[in-house]
């Protein structure tokens, strides 16, 4: 299998980790292959969409290109698991919980409304005990994590978190083969990148 | 290997720290819970401070000092910001004392830009520190840009939730910090000087030193010897050695002015760069600013690096001084070894 990480900008050696890791665990061959230019796009069978910054991820996505081709590339059916800023960049509706409506370059690919440092800022960083329907306990790890705040159409939440100060907030959602979390399981678990291998070998 | 596989042994030696401070004895005497917890959700902990840095890797921080340049910041594909009083060219220029930025200004870029808003502390300035957590700022730096208030110790990082970066000039200097706390390092360069040239040398001793641990990786005397000279945990020199590289999150600073400058210290293995002076002390810095987010993501690639020097001209850079011709006393670098 082969199995692509977006090495724009963010954490994407942590991903390349945790896929190889997920990939042992399971029994299967994965080549995890960086995915910089559009040509890289050829002949995955999964992809993930790291985190980072996603003001500029985006940006980078425009100027290489690589903006159209993913957006066809993931609306064609391919297994895609985007954590944080990836999340951002697959939602529809994006939004700051500081600075309101922004402009920058997304995806748009799927049915879920997003905003963006919905619990605070750096120093309001967590961790906490999710429960992920078909996975079941996973250590979230959210970092200015954004907050998934709507899903609608073919979109379903998969876990939730319950904040102190935001309340109960969906942070996982699927639609399909397209996963977007809000947290980083790179940083904690294979979990998730078990469940998104998984859906590549369907 | 990825910076993740470092959690554990951090929150370790976080321990081990504590342990001889007694901070925790110390912090919880003064009815404050370590790490602090909120119901159900766990902050400030090793991950989430040492795992945000990871966020920025391949990115560009650059020093800004109102919102209008932070918003140039934003838009050119920044990773963060450094919010200063003076760009560290005109600090040198200035003379005097340099202090923490005005926390006025620091709150209206956080209320302006999306993206991680970090500034600048004395180095061992614990309340310039705290005003910085309190008002919410996402990295705090503490800087030989600034004029240090302490030349003896260094602030103990392990007691803020708010991550720190520090400047190093070779490998001890930069466990020291760590030991001390801080979740990412930079190089400290010759800042405002528009010279690469000192970033390059700090670098290249960096690299030096820990090829020379990866070769003694199984030898425990060696690394024993070479914690005791450090004054570092020999934990932390174990894991830096399995890892062939500094365990945290390491950026390159000090005189970055050009695309293919960003790109050579991405060369040299910096996980991502700062630049200070370089983009708003030159005569393009819209152009310049995403010239330079573009080399440092593609610096493996010859072809986009060309396109962004393109994006760029010679005769808009910043002028830039020669290193040799500082006095010793003009040298920011020595501060706070």
């Amino acid at each position: 299998m082969r199995v692509g990480v977006i090495a724009l900008q963010g954490d994407f050696p942590e991903h390349a980790y945790a896929l190889r890791r997920a990939a042992e665990e399971l029994s299967v061959e994965v080549d995890v292959v960086p995915v910089k230019r559009p040509h890289h796009l050829r002949d995955l069978d999964a992809l993930v969409l790291t985190g980072g910054e996603s003001t500029t991820i985006g940006m980078l996505l425009k100027r290489t290109g690589l903006l159209g081709h993913l957006r066809d590339h993931l609306s064609s059916g391919v297994p895609t698991l985007g954590t944080c800023a990836g999340a951002i960049l697959m939602a529809k509706e994006v939004r700051d919980a500081v600075v309101g409506p922004t402009s920058q370059p997304v995806l748009g690919v799927m049915d879920i409304s997003v905003v963006r440092n919905a619990f605070g800022r750096q120093r309001d960083s967590f961790e906490a005990d999710i429960d992920v329907e078909g996975i079941g306990k996973v250590r979230g790890v959210f970092i200015r994590a954004p907050a998934i705040v709507k899903v609608w159409g073919g979109a379903a939440p998969l876990a939730h978190v319950q904040h102190p100060r935001a309340g109960r907030v969906i942070v996982l959602a699927q639609q399909g083969p397209l996963i977007a979390s809000a947290f980083h399981p790179e940083l904690s678990s294979t979990d998730i990148h078990r469940h998104l291998l998984v859906l590549a070998k369907k | 290997m990825s910076v993740s596989v470092s959690f554990d042994m951090l929150e370790r030696i976080r321990d081990l720290f504590y342990g001889l401070l007694e901070a925790r004895d110390r912090l919880r005497s003064m009815g404050m819970d370590w790490p602090p917890r909120l119901d159900g959700v766990e902050i400030g902990t090793v991950r989430v401070k040492v795992g945000f840095q990871a966020m920025f890797r391949n990115g560009v921080i650059m020093d800004v000092t109102n919102v209008e340049q932070a918003q140039v910041a934003e838009g050119a594909g920044a990773v963060g910001v450094m919010v200063l009083d003076k760009l560290p060219y005109d600090v040198r220029k200035a003379g005097g004392v340099a202090r923490m930025a005005d926390v006025k200004v620091v709150e209206e870029v956080m209320s302006h830009i999306t993206i991680p808003v970090s500034a600048k502390v004395r180095i061992g300035h614990y309340y310039e520190a705290m005003i910085l957590e309190q008002v919410g700022v996402d990295l705090i730096d503490e800087s030989e840009v600034l004029t240090p208030v302490d030349e003896q110790h260094h602030i103990d990082k392990w007691l803020f939730r708010t991550p720190f970066v520090n400047g190093a000039r070779e490998l001890c200097e930069a466990l020291r910090r760590i030991s001390e706390g801080a979740s990412m390092i930079r190089s400290k360069g010759e800042a405002g000087t528009g010279n690469v040239s000192e970033a390059v040398k700090h670098f290249k001793a960096i690299n030096q030193s820990i090829r020379d641990l990866q070769g003694h990786r199984d030898d425990e005397e060696y690394l024993r010897d070479y914690a005791r000279r450090c004054q570092v945990p020999l934990e932390l020199v174990a894991l830096t050695a399995k890892m062939g590289r500094v365990p945290v999150i390491t950026f390159a600073a000090g005189g970055i002015a050009t695309p293919a400058d960003a790109a050579l210290m991405m060369w040299l293995g910096a996980d991502g760069v700062f630049v200070g002076s370089g983009i708003f002390k030159s005569q393009d810095p819209e152009s310049r600013a995403a010239a330079i987010v573009l080399a440092t993501a593609h610096w493996d690639d010859p072809e986009t690096v060309v396109e962004a020097q393109r994006m760029t001209s010679e005769k808009s850079a910043m002028l830039g001084m020669d290193i040799r011709t500082l006095k010793p006393e003009e040298m920011l670098q020595t501060r706070g070894i």
